[in-house]
């Protein structure tokens, strides 16, 4: 069994075995956060730096619980109010970060590849991709496997179900990075991935894209969906622009009550938020049980302290990172 | 967890090679049964005593150890288990990951608290089980039930209840199964 990598930058980093073992680590973290006092000592000494160079709620505020849970000291960096303003490169802002001794950099940022690129220049720092322009948002993908995981009852035997498991990914496919993350993933766990969206929304090629269907036809898939996974449309983006209103998006691809009571009873409803109810999915749908978003929010917590531990619990601090 | 190949600790690949068995079966049961005893013995009537058995090698013994008290004592234990992974003072010195889910669903406060292990070699994971239990409720009274005590105590810790005590070199390694207990080595392969 190959090491765990020394970054996670992409859902490519991961192979089955990696994946099967953050969501069994994220398990144990689970049962942290149910805890009257969800702390645990894990990373006490080691010392995490969020850098944003986009704007995040969600994702920040989980990276920072997860790393502030297990103990480690979190720096928050927002390129708005820092030496970038006054013309810093990223580079030189990453080796500044490097020389302070942090041992690990959450970066966003709205070019694809810049987490791929500071990982290029680090020494001993874990970089972690919080996700990058259209390219990758890796932790999203990895704790929408551990919600439909835990959907399907947990443990191996949860697992096991993503053999031939339909899944369903409507929406913006095009520009997000969400999807990109979550195909590769799905598709390494061997479910069978079903992009559904206008064919303004879709990439210009899918080539050598794990997909089994393309389609523009969300009422044909839903039937037989045992996943539905929605996405945003992202007006920072663009994506308004490549649908002639939001109305006529709906019309085709939202998640409305009628279209989720055709659903199989067992299917779960995941969407990586912030959602915009009644564009892409229904407010009532959004309040149905078999919608999962609250409970991903939860996991991606487990799901970020897992990431950070198998990335710095098992290397010496300060340590050389496996190359 | 002290002692047998680690399943999902990286690297993979060293198992356990036995050299020489040094109890039976029979013996670990009937270490089982006196450990049992000296438990009940000690806390009369087993007011608010609770188990509680360390991932992964501490659990089975738990599991036995509560049976016997069932049917000696009539006392129905309450039965937990306990992983100390993200408590270890060896995170970043070698690989550590949890073994198993951390099961307990009672509140400790006040409760005397029997923690079960296999194997008790440095006293690093008991020192590490003692941290994490704090986060569970305020325990009375913590004891410490080993089926080997193997010698080489790193940290001031002392096992109440013992199976057997086995003199080790530093090197060997114990194996504690349902078959009985074995002295060997760890070979990489």
């Amino acid at each position: 069994m190959s090491p765990f990598p020394a970054h996670l930058l992409s859902m490519d980093d991961l192979d089955a075995e990696d994946i099967a073992e953050v969501l069994r680590v994220a398990d144990s973290f689970v049962e942290v956060g149910r805890r009257a006092n969800p702390k645990v000592p894990t990373l006490r000494g080691r010392t995490v730096a969020t850098l944003f160079f986009e704007d995040s709620t969600r994702t920040r505020m989980s990276f920072e619980t997860a790393a502030k849970r297990m103990s480690a000291d979190v720096l928050s960096f927002a390129a708005g109010s820092s030496s970038v303003k006054k013309g810093e490169s990223l580079r030189d802002t990453i080796e500044t970060i490097e020389a302070i001794g942090i041992d690990s950099v959450i970066i966003r940022h709205g070019s694809s590849g810049v987490p791929a690129q500071v990982a290029g220049w680090v020494d001993h720092c874990a970089v972690i991709n919080a996700g990058d322009g259209w390219h990758q948002h890796p932790t999203q993908a990895l704790l929408d496997l551990y919600t439909v995981r835990q959907a399907f009852g947990g443990g191996d035997a949860g697992l096991a179900r993503f053999e031939g498991l339909q899944v369903v990914i409507v929406g913006d496919i095009r520009h997000s990075r969400v999807a990109r993350s979550q195909i590769t993933a799905y598709a390494a766990l061997g479910a069978e991935v079903t992009l559904v969206a206008p064919a303004t929304l879709l990439p210009p090629s899918l080539e050598g894209w794990p997909v089994a269907t393309v389609t523009h036809d969300l009422d044909e898939v839903l039937p037989k969906a045992d996943v539905v996974s929605l996405l945003r449309v992202q007006a920072e983006r663009g994506s308004g622009e490549f649908v002639p209103t939001l109305r006529e998006y709906t019309a085709g691809y939202g998640l409305t009550v009628r279209r989720a009571a055709a659903l199989h009873p067992d299917a779960v409803i995941l969407h990586p938020g912030p959602i915009v109810r009644g564009v892409e999915i229904a407010s009532e749908v959004a309040e149905l049980p078999a919608a999962l978003i609250t409970e991903q929010v939860s996991n991606g917590v487990a799901i970020r302290m897992a990431v950070l531990f198998l990335l710095l619990g098992q290397v010496p601090v300060g340590g050389a990172h496996r190359v | 967890m002290a002692e047998r190949e680690r399943s999902h600790t990286r690297p993979r690949g060293a198992v356990f090679v036995p050299r020489a068995q040094v109890m039976s079966a029979d013996d670990v049961r009937r270490a089982i049964t006196r450990m049992a005893h000296e438990i009940a013995e000690r806390n009369r009537g087993l007011h608010h005593v609770v188990l509680i058995g360390l991932q992964t090698g501490g659990v089975a013994i738990a599991d036995r150890l509560a049976a016997t008290l069932a049917e000696a004592e009539g006392a129905s234990l309450p039965v937990g288990t306990l992983d100390v992974a993200f408590y270890r003072d060896d995170i970043g010195l070698r690989p550590v990951l949890p073994e198993a889910v951390t099961d307990i669903s009672f509140d400790l406060t006040g409760a005397t608290v029997v923690l079960v292990d296999d194997v008790l070699f440095t006293g690093r994971t008991i020192r590490a089980a003692l941290n994490a239990l704090g986060e569970y409720g305020r325990a009375q009274v913590v004891e410490l039930a080993v089926m080997v005590d193997r010698g080489h105590r790193e940290l001031p810790i002392r096992p109440d209840y013992v199976g057997k005590n086995l003199p080790t070199s530093r090197d060997e390694m114990v194996d504690v199964s349902e078959d009985g207990v074995s002295l060997g080595e760890l070979v990489s392969r």
